[in-house]
C-alpha cells in the first residue's frame, strides 16, 4: 500500500524524460530525483533498450543547454516544447520540459516519417496531462518512479498509435 | 576550372551580371561605357515582386555586350544566365537626313530581330552633344523633332522607350540631370524586364513541376531549370531567394525518396538507386562543382552526388549569407538523412563506404567553416561544430573496427581487401586539396593505411570531441565519447587507459541513477579491472554485478562465481583478507532484539536476529558472520540528563531503510531530511519559551555536494572503503551460515555480562579470502545491560491509610541483582504506634522482570517484642516479590507527645509529624519504620502516612452554677463509622465529681463529614476542682465492614476554672414615665454583678496565685472588676465602662447604671456586657516583663475590638493612650501599669444573655433614612 508522505523538495530537482521509438513503438520515460533521475522509461524494441537509455541520457545535455539558454526572466512564458534536441543517424530525439523542470524525452526512429513536429507536440501535451494526473494522486510520492497504470496505458496507447 | 562552352559567355558565379546588349553606334557606347557601368549600381531600386513576395531594394549591375543575333535566346532555351534582359540602341544622330538614310534602317533591322525573338525589352538612347549641333548647322532640326521622329517610327505608344542623354561627357548640371534620368529609366526597364522574364520563367518552371507525376518527367531536368532561377537570383545577389530554390529542390527530392519508401516509386529515381561507386565526400571549396552538375544534367548522378552537389550549393549561399553555423547544422542533418535515404532506396554500397563518405564530409564541412571564420568565432560556436566532430569520430571508429585496425593483432587479409576497396572508391584527390597537408582525403587514407596511423587519428578526433563537449558543458556527451574511447582501449588491450574513462562514465550514470547504462558500463569496468589485476575492485564490481537485476541470471551467477572462486583460493601467505563493502552483497534489512526492550539486566540472555537480504543469485556459504560491538561503560540509570527522542524506548525491531532493489542505487537517492523540533526554554522558568525552531539533523548528508565528491557508496569510484574490523572490539559471531538468495535470518546471542551500553557498529561476512564489511550500521542499534540494587517499597493499597483501623499495605521487593535465599527475612522494628497485625502467614507473589506472575508462596511472619520478622521465600534476581501487610496505626489520644523516642536500633525516631490533609482536613501522621534487609547492613526506612478520621472538640456550658461538658466528634474521613460507647471520664477520678451522661443513644452512625455531639452534666458535691482533666472515649468501627471490630478512640482534654464566680444581670428600663423604650430616646440600663463564690477558692493557676498575693498585700477584701457595655444597636451615654470593686464575701452585689439610647426600633438584643478582672499596677508585676506584655496584650485586645463599639471604646482608647503617652516607653518599665484579664468562659454567667427589649419607634418625628448606595 502506498504511504502518504509529505516531502519538501526543490522543484528544480525534478527531472523527467520520456522517449519513444515510433517505428517499433518504444517509449522511454524518465524523471530524476537528485538530478535527472529516471522516473519512467519505456521502450518497445527491448533489444535496443540500452542504446535508448544512452541516447536519452545524453540528450539531457541538450535539454539543459536549451533551458539555460532561455533567459531567466523569460522562463515563465517559455515554450515547454523544446523541439528536436538533436538528430542521430538512427533516432530523432525530442524534448519537453515542464515548468517544474520535469523533462520528457521522446526518441523516434529516424526512418519514421509519419510523425511531424505537430504530432510530437501533441504527444508531449498528452504525456504532460497524464503526468499531472499522476502527480495529483495523493498516494504518489513525488520523485518515485511512476507505476501508475493509467499513465502506463496512455504511453502504450501512444506508442501503438505512433508505430 | 571548367571549360566554357563555345556559344555561351563565361559563367563564373559572382562575376555574372545580367546581360544587356548594345547596338547602334559602338563608338558612342564605348565612350559612355565607363560612366555607365560605374553609375548604374550606385543607387538601389525597389524591386516589386509578383506572388506577394516582399519588395526588395536591389543594386543593379549589368554586363554590357555588343548586340549579336546569336545572343537572342532560341525557342525552348531555358538558360537564364545568358538571357539578355535589355537591348539598347545607341545613336547620337541629330541630322534628319542621316537618320533617314542609315540610322533608321539600322534600327528597323535591330527591332525586327528583336521582335522575331519575342523580346520586348529594348530602349533607344539618343545622345545629344552640343558639338554635334554646331557641326551640322544646315540640317539642324530641333532635337525634339528627331526624337519625336524616332518615337513615332519605333515607339508605338511606348514613348518611354526612347531616352535622350544630353552632353553625357560634360560636367554640367544639365548633363547630370540627363544622366540620372537616363539611369533611372535604365534601371526601371531592367527591373521590368526581370520581373517579366523571371515571371515567365517561373511560370514555365511551375508548369514543368506540375507535370512531375507524368511519366517521363525527370527530376534532373527540372533541377536544371530551377537551378537556373537560383543562378539568376544569385547573380542579382539575392542569395536568400537563390537558397530558397535549392531548398525547394531539396524538399522535393526528399519527398520523392520518402514516397519511394512508402512504395510510390518514380521512374526517374531509378538512376539514384544504382550502386554507388564513388564516395568522395562533399566538396565545398568550389562555388559550383561542375563535374557533379554535369552528372546531374546527364541524369547519371548517384544519390550521394546529387546530395553533395545540392549541399555544396546551399553551403556556398549560406556562407554568402554569413550563416556558417547553419551549414554545420544542415550538414549533420544531411549526413543523417543520406544514410537514411540510402537505406530507404536500398542502394547497394560497399560496407564502410558510407562511413567513408560521412567521415570525409564531416571533415570537409569543418574545414570549410574553419576557412571562413576566425578562431574566436569557432571557439564561441563549438556547440555547432561538435556534433560533426563526434560524428566523424564515430564513423572513423566503425571504419577502424571494420578494417581490423583496432584489434591487437592487426588487420586480417579480408579486412585489408576491404580497406583497399574502400580506398578505391575515394578516387583521386581533388585538385583543390592536393597541396593541402591536412585534407580530409589525406587523413582518411592515412588513417586506413596502418594501425598506428588510425590510432593517432582516432585519438586526435576523440580527444577533440571530448574537449569540445567538456568546454560547452555537455558532460554526458563527453563521457559517452570517453566511454567509446575506453572500448577502443580495451580492444587495443590497454585497460589502464580505459579505466579512467569508464570510471567517469560510470560515475555519471550512477549519480544520476540510470540503471541500464550503469550495468552495461560496470560490466565493461569489470572486464577492465580483471585485466588490470585490481583484485579488490574487480571483486567489488563483480559483487555489484552479481546482485544486478538488469543482468540475466547466467551473468549474475558468473560474477558471483568469480567471487567465490577467488574466495576459495588458498593463499599460502596469510595475507590480509580482501575487504569489500557489504552493501551490494547483502542488505541488512532488519534487526530484532529479543527481548524487544533491548535492555536487559546483566547475565540475561539477549538475542539479536538479523535479517540479511542476500543479493547474490546463488547460495553463498559464509565461514563466519560477525558483528562488532562497541562497549560503552555508561550506565543507563546514571545518565541523568534525558537524551530526548534517542532515549525513547527502543523498539524491538530496527528497520534499515534502503533504496528499493538494485534499480535505484542508494547513492542516487537523496537522504530524507531528519527534522527535529528544538525548544529553547529560559533557564529560570521552564514554562516560558524563548524560541523554537526546526533543526535538520543530517545536513552533512543532505547538503553534501554530489558532483565533485563521489559517494562512498559507489565502490568503483573510490578505493575500497577502509573497512578493517576494529581490533579488540567485542564481536558477535555466527559460524557457517549459508546465505540463500533473498532474506536470511541469523540469530546472535549477545554477551550481557558487563554493565553498560553496547552499540552494534559493523557487520562482517567472511567468505574464504573475502570479507564483506558493512562499515556502519545506521540507524544506531544499541542495547543496554544494567544492574539494579534490591529495592523495598511499601505503599498503601487504598487511597489513604486511616489511623485507628487495620489497613493493608503492599510490600514490593525488587530483588535486583540479589538472590533471595531461603531463610532471608525482613526485620521490621516495631513501633508502639503501629503494630503489625501478624496474621502469621500471608500469601506472596513473585513476578519476573517482564511483570509476569511466576510463583506464589506464603510468608511467615513472626513477631517479638521489638522486631517483626518476615521470612521471605527464595526469589531469583530481577524478580519482584509482592505481599500485603496489615498494619494499624494507633490514634494518639493526645497530640502532644514526647519529643523524641529512641528506636531500638539507635535511630532517632522523630515524633510523627501531624499535618492536615489538604483535601479533607484530616490530620495526617507520618509513620516511619525501619526495615533491616538481608542484602544490606543498613536499615531501610519506610514511611507510611495515616490519616486520623476524627476531629474532636470540647466546650464547657454553664447555666448559673451548673456546668455541662459538650464533646463534638466530627467524622472528617470519607468513610461512615459506627460509634458506640461514648464515655467521658475524669482522669483523676475525683469522687466528688459526677459526670452524668445526657446522651440517649448508645450506638450511633457517623456519616462522612458529619458530627456527633455528646453532653455530660457535671455535678460535684464538694469543691469543684480547679482543673478538670477529662478523657472522652468512644468505640468506632467502619460501617462498611461486615464484622465490625470496634476500635477505641480517645480524646483527652482539660478544663480549668470551671466554677462560676460572678453572675451578671442586666435590665433595661424605659425613660421615666414611659411604658416602652423609644428609639432615639434615652433609657436606662441597670446591671447587677453578683459574686457567687469565694475568691479564695477562685484561682489556683499561676496567674491566680500571683493575683492572690496582690489582693492580700493591697486590698484584702475586694476584687476590682471592670465592666464594659457595648452593643451595635445602642449608643451609650456617658461612660460605657467602669471599675467595680467587689467585696470578697459571697453574694456581694454591685449595681451599675448606664444610660443608653437605642438606635432602632424593634426587639433589640441587650447590649453586650463584658466583665474583666482589673489588676491594678503594682511594682511586682512591673518588674516582671511578662506583665508588661500582658498589659500590652490586654490593651491590644481591647483596641482590636470591632469598630461598632467605637463610641464606648473611645474612653478606653483614651485611657490606654493616656497611659502610654503619660508613661512613655521607658517609663513603662518603671511605672507599673494596670492590667485587664478576661475571665475563663465558665467564670462569669450572664443572665440576660440573649434577652431582648422592645423598642418603639420614636413618636415625634419619623425620619426615614434611605441610604442609597
Amino acid at each position: 500500500m502506498h504511504q502518504v508522505r509529505l516531502q519538501i523538495k526543490g522543484s528544480d530537482e525534478a527531472r523527467y524524460s520520456y522517449s519513444i521509438d515510433v517505428q517499433i513503438s518504444a517509449v522511454l520515460q524518465y524523471w530524476s530525483k537528485p538530478k535527472n533521475y529516471p522516473l519512467f522509461i519505456r521502450s518497445v524494441p527491448v533489444q535496443n533498450e540500452l542504446k535508448f537509455h544512452y541516447t536519452v541520457h545524453t540528450s539531457l545535455d541538450v535539454v539543459e543547454e536549451k533551458i539555460s539558454a532561455v533567459g531567466k526572466a523569460m522562463a515563465d512564458q517559455r515554450e515547454l516544447y523544446l523541439g528536436l534536441l538533436y538528430p542521430t543517424e538512427d533516432y530523432k530525439v525530442y524534448g519537453y520540459v515542464t515548468n517544474s523542470k520535469v523533462k520528457f524525452v521522446i526518441v523516434v526512429d529516424s526512418s519514421n516519417t509519419s510523425l511531424r513536429d505537430n504530432e510530437i507536440r501533441s504527444m508531449f501535451r498528452k504525456l504532460h496531462n497524464s503526468f499531472t494526473d499522476v502527480m495529483c494522486n495523493p498516494f504518489y510520492n513525488p520523485g518515485d518512479t511512476i507505476q501508475s497504470k493509467a499513465f502506463d496505458s496512455i504511453v502504450s496507447a501512444m506508442m501503438v498509435q505512433a508505430s | 576550372m571548367m571549360e566554357p562552352q563555345e556559344e555561351k559567355p563565361i559563367i563564373y558565379t559572382m562575376e555574372n551580371k545580367p546581360i544587356v546588349t548594345c547596338a547602334g553606334d559602338q563608338a558612342l557606347f564605348t565612350s559612355l561605357y565607363t560612366p555607365l557601368a560605374q553609375q548604374l549600381p550606385r543607387e538601389p531600386m525597389e524591386w516589386k515582386r509578383s506572388y506577394g513576395r516582399a519588395p526588395k531594394m536591389i543594386h543593379l549591375e549589368a554586363n554590357f555586350v555588343q548586340f549579336k543575333e546569336e545572343l537572342l535566346p532560341k525557342e525552348g532555351n531555358k538558360a537564364l544566365l545568358t538571357f539578355p534582359f535589355l537591348h539598347i540602341y545607341w545613336t547620337d544622330c541629330c541630322d534628319t537626313e542621316v537618320y533617314k538614310a542609315s540610322v533608321r534602317d539600322n534600327m528597323m533591322r535591330w527591332q525586327g530581330n528583336l521582335r522575331l525573338h519575342g523580346s520586348a525589352d529594348w530602349v533607344i538612347v539618343v545622345v545629344e552633344t552640343s558639338d554635334a549641333k554646331k557641326k551640322n548647322k544646315t540640317n539642324i532640326l530641333p532635337r525634339s523633332s528627331l526624337v519625336d521622329k524616332i518615337r513615332n517610327d519605333f515607339c508605338n505608344k511606348q514613348n518611354d522607350r526612347c531616352v535622350v542623354l544630353s552632353d553625357p561627357l560634360k560636367n554640367s548640371s544639365r548633363s547630370q540631370e540627363s544622366w540620372s534620368a537616363f539611369l533611372l529609366k535604365l534601371r526601371t526597364l531592367l527591373l521590368m524586364s526581370f520581373t517579366q522574364n523571371l515571371g515567365r520563367f517561373e511560370e514555365d518552371m511551375r508548369t514543368l513541376r506540375e507535370k512531375r507525376n507524368q511519366p517521363g518527367w525527370s527530376f534532373c531536368d527540372y533541377f536544371m531549370v530551377q537551378e537556373e532561377l537560383a543562378f539568376v537570383f544569385e547573380m542579382l545577389q539575392q542569395f536568400e531567394d537563390a537558397l530558397l530554390q535549392y531548398d525547394e529542390l531539396d524538399a522535393l527530392f526528399t519527398q520523392y525518396v520518402l514516397n519511394f519508401g512508402a512504395g510510390d516509386g518514380a521512374n526517374w529515381l531509378g538512376s539514384f538507386c544504382s550502386p554507388v561507386k564513388s564516395w568522395t565526400g562533399l566538396l565545398l571549396r568550389r562555388p559550383i562543382d561542375m563535374e557533379k552538375r554535369d552528372g546531374i544534367q546527364r541524369g547519371q548522378a548517384s544519390l550521394l552526388e546529387l546530395r553533395s552537389y545540392l549541399f555544396c550549393r546551399q553551403c556556398t549561399l549560406l556562407i554568402f549569407l554569413q550563416r556558417p553555423w547553419e551549414v554545420t547544422q544542415r550538414a549533420l542533418e544531411l549526413l543523417h538523412n543520406c544514410v537514411q535515404e540510402l537505406c530507404l532506396l536500398e542502394v547497394s554500397m560497399l560496407e564502410g563506404a558510407l562511413d567513408c563518405w560521412v567521415f570525409l564530409s564531416c571533415l570537409e564541412v569543418l574545414h570549410r567553416i574553419e576557412g571562413c571564420c576566425d578562431q574566436a568565432q569557432l571557439e564561441a560556436n563549438v556547440s555547432h561544430t561538435v556534433g560533426l566532430w563526434a560524428y566523424a569520430t564515430d564513423k572513423l571508429k566503425s571504419l577502424g573496427y571494420m578494417c581490423g585496425l583496432v584489434s591487437e593483432r592487426g588487420p586480417l587479409s579480408l579486412e585489408l581487401n576491404r580497406t583497399v576497396d574502400l580506398l578505391a572508391g575515394l578516387g583521386d584527390e581533388k585538385a583543390e586539396t592536393v597541396h593541402s597537408l591536412q585534407s580530409p582525403y589525406k587523413k582518411l587514407k592515412e588513417a586506413l593505411s596502418s594501425v598506428e596511423a588510425f590510432e593517432r587519428h582516432y585519438l586526435e578526433l576523440s580527444h577533440a570531441a571530448v574537449e569540445m563537449y567538456t568546454a560547452i558543458g555537455r558532460m554526458r556527451s563527453a563521457r559517452l565519447v570517453g566511454k567509446s574511447l575506453a572500448e577502443f582501449y580495451m580492444r587495443k588491450g590497454d585497460p589502464e587507459q580505459a579505466e579512467s574513462f569508464l570510471q567517469n562514465a560510470l560515475g555519471s550514470y550512477v549519480s544520476e541513477g540510470w540503471s541500464l547504462p550503469v550495468t552495461h558500463t560496470r560490466k565493461q569496468m569489470a572486464e577492465c579491472q580483471k585485466l588490470l589485476g585490481k583484485t579488490e575492485n574487480y571483486l567489488q564490481t563483480s559483487a555489484l554485478l552479481a546482485g544486478d537485476a538488469n543482468l540475466t541470471n547466467e551473468e549474475r551467477i558468473h560474477f558471483c562465481q568469480e567471487i567465490l572462486t577467488f574466495a576459495d583460493q588458498s593463499t599460502d601467505s596469510k595475507a590480509q583478507k580482501v575487504a569489500l563493502s557489504m552493501s551490494y552483497f547483502a542488505q541488512l534489512k532488519q534487526l530484532q532484539f529479543r527481548p524487544a526492550t533491548a535492555t536487559v539486566h546483566s547475565g540475561t540472555a539477549l538475542q539479536v536476529e538479523l535479517c540479511l537480504r542476500s543479493l547474490m543469485p546463488v547460495a553463498v556459504p559464509l565461514e563466519q558472520l560477525a558483528a562488532s560491538v562497541h562497549f560503552n561503560l555508561e550506565q543507563g540509570e546514571t545518565n541523568g540528563k534525558t537524551r530526548g527522542p534517542q532515549r525513547r524506548p527502543y523498539p524491538g525491531t530496527v528497520l534499515f531503510p534502503l533504496g528499493n532493489s538494485s534499480a535505484m542505487p542508494p547513492s542516487a537517492a537523496v537522504p530524507s531530511l531528519e527534522l527535529e523540533e528544538i525548544q529553547d526554554r529560559s533557564p529560570s522558568d521552564p514554562r516560558t519559551l524563548n524560541s523554537t525552531g526546526m533543526v535538520c539533523k543530517n545536513t552533512h548528508l543532505v547538503m553534501r555536494r554530489r558532483d565533485s565528491s563521489p559517494s562512498p557508496d559507489t565502490p568503483n569510484l573510490v578505493s575500497p572503503v577502509p573497512v578493517v574490523m576494529e581490533d579488540g572490539a567485542k564481536m558477535l559471531m555466527s559460524g557457517d551460515v549459508t546465505l540463500l538468495p533473498g532474506n536470511n535470518s541469523i540469530v546472535f546471542s549477545v554477551p550481557s555480562q558487563e554493565l553498560g551500553t553496547y552499540t552494534l557498529r559493523q557487520l562482517c561476512a567472511t567468505v574464504g579470502q573475502v570479507q564483506f564489511v558493512l562499515p556502519h550500521i545506521s540507524p544506531l542499534v544499541q542495547y543496554e545491560v544494567y544492574s539494579q540494587e534490591p529495592q523495598l517499597t511499601v505503599e498503601p493499597l487504598t487511597d489513604q491509610l486511616l489511623a485507628g483501623l487495620p489497613q493493608r499495605a503492599k510490600v514490593r521487593l525488587q530483588t535486583g541483582h540479589y538472590t533471595v535465599k531461603k531463610g532471608d527475612a525482613l526485620q521490621l522494628t516495631n513501633i508502639d504506634s503501629i503494630p503489625i497485625l501478624t496474621s502469621s502467614s500471608c500469601p506472596a507473589t513473585i513476578f519476573n522482570s517482564t511483570a509476569e506472575r511466576v510463583d506464589e508462596s506464603v510468608l511467615f511472619i513472626q513477631s517479638s517484642d521489638k522486631v517483626t520478622s518476615i521470612s521471605l521465600p527464595p526469589t531469583p534476581p530481577y524478580h519482584t516479590l509482592e505481599f500485603q501487610l496489615e498494619v494499624l496505626c494507633v490514634i494518639p489520644s493526645d497530640p502532644v507527645r514526647p519529643e523524641n523516642q529512641r528506636l531500638t536500633n539507635g535511630e532517632i525516631h522523630h515524633r510523627p509529624r501531624s499535618y492536615s490533609h489538604p483535601d479533607n482536613h484530616m490530620t495526617a501522621i507520618n509513620q516511619r519504620m525501619s526495615v533491616d534487609c538481608p542484602w544490606s547492613i543498613y536499615s531501610t526506612p519506610i514511611s507510611l502516612t495515616f490519616y486520623i478520621p476524627f476531629k474532636a472538640k470540647h466546650s464547657l456550658l454553664s447555666a448559673g452554677n451548673r456546668k455541662y461538658i459538650q464533646v463534638c466528634l466530627q467524622n472528617v474521613s470519607d468513610v461512615n463509622f459506627h460509634l458506640m460507647d461514648q464515655r467521658l471520664t475524669e482522669k483523676h477520678h475525683e469522687s466528688s465529681l459526677e459526670l452524668q451522661s445526657l446522651n440517649t443513644k448508645a450506638h450511633q452512625l457517623v456519616c462522612s463529614k458529619q458530627s456527633v455531639y455528646c453532653v455530660w452534666d457535671v455535678r460535684w458535691k464538694e469543691n469543684m476542682p480547679v482543673c478538670l482533666q477529662c478523657v472522652f472515649s468512644a468505640s468506632f468501627s467502619s460501617a462498611s465492614e461486615e464484622v465490625s471490630a470496634f476500635k477505641p478512640y480517645h480524646y483527652e482534654f482539660q478544663l480549668e476554672r470551671v466554677t462560676t464566680l460572678y453572675s451578671v444581670r442586666a435590665e433595661i428600663m424605659p425613660a421615666a414615665g414611659q411604658q416602652n423604650c423609644h428609639s432615639g430616646s434615652l433609657c436606662g440600663l441597670e446591671m447587677s454583678i453578683t459574686r457567687l463564690a469565694e475568691p479564695d477558692d477562685d484561682e489556683e493557676d499561676d496567674g491566680g496565685t500571683e493575683e492572690k498575693g496582690q489582693t492580700e498585700t493591697e486590698e484584702v477584701c475586694s476584687t476590682k472588676l471592670m465592666y464594659e457595655v457595648a452593643g451595635s444597636s445602642w449608643v451609650v451615654y456617658g461612660r460605657s465602662s467602669g471599675l467595680v470593686s467587689m467585696p470578697a464575701d459571697a453574694n456581694a452585689n454591685h449595681r451599675v447604671q448606664v444610660e443608653l439610647m437605642p438606635l432602632f426600633a424593634g426587639h433589640l438584643p441587650f447590649p453586650d456586657i463584658k466583665v474583666f478582672k482589673y489588676l491594678p499596677p503594682s511594682a511586682n508585676s512591673a518588674s516582671q516583663p511578662d506583665t508588661d506584655s500582658c498589659v500590652e496584650n490586654g490593651m491590644l485586645s481591647l483596641i482590636d475590638r470591632p469598630l461598632d463599639d467605637q463610641g464606648d471604646t473611645a474612653s478606653f482608647c483614651s485611657q490606654g493612650s493616656v497611659h502610654s503617652v503619660g508613661s512613655g516607653e521607658q517609663q513603662s518599665r518603671v511605672l507599673p501599669m494596670p492590667r485587664l484579664e478576661p475571665f475563663s468562659p465558665g467564670q462569669v454567667f450572664n443572665h440576660s444573655q440573649g434577652c431582648q427589649v422592645l423598642v418603639l419607634p420614636s413618636t415625634d418625628d419619623c425620619v426615614l433614612e434611605i441610604n442609597a448606595t
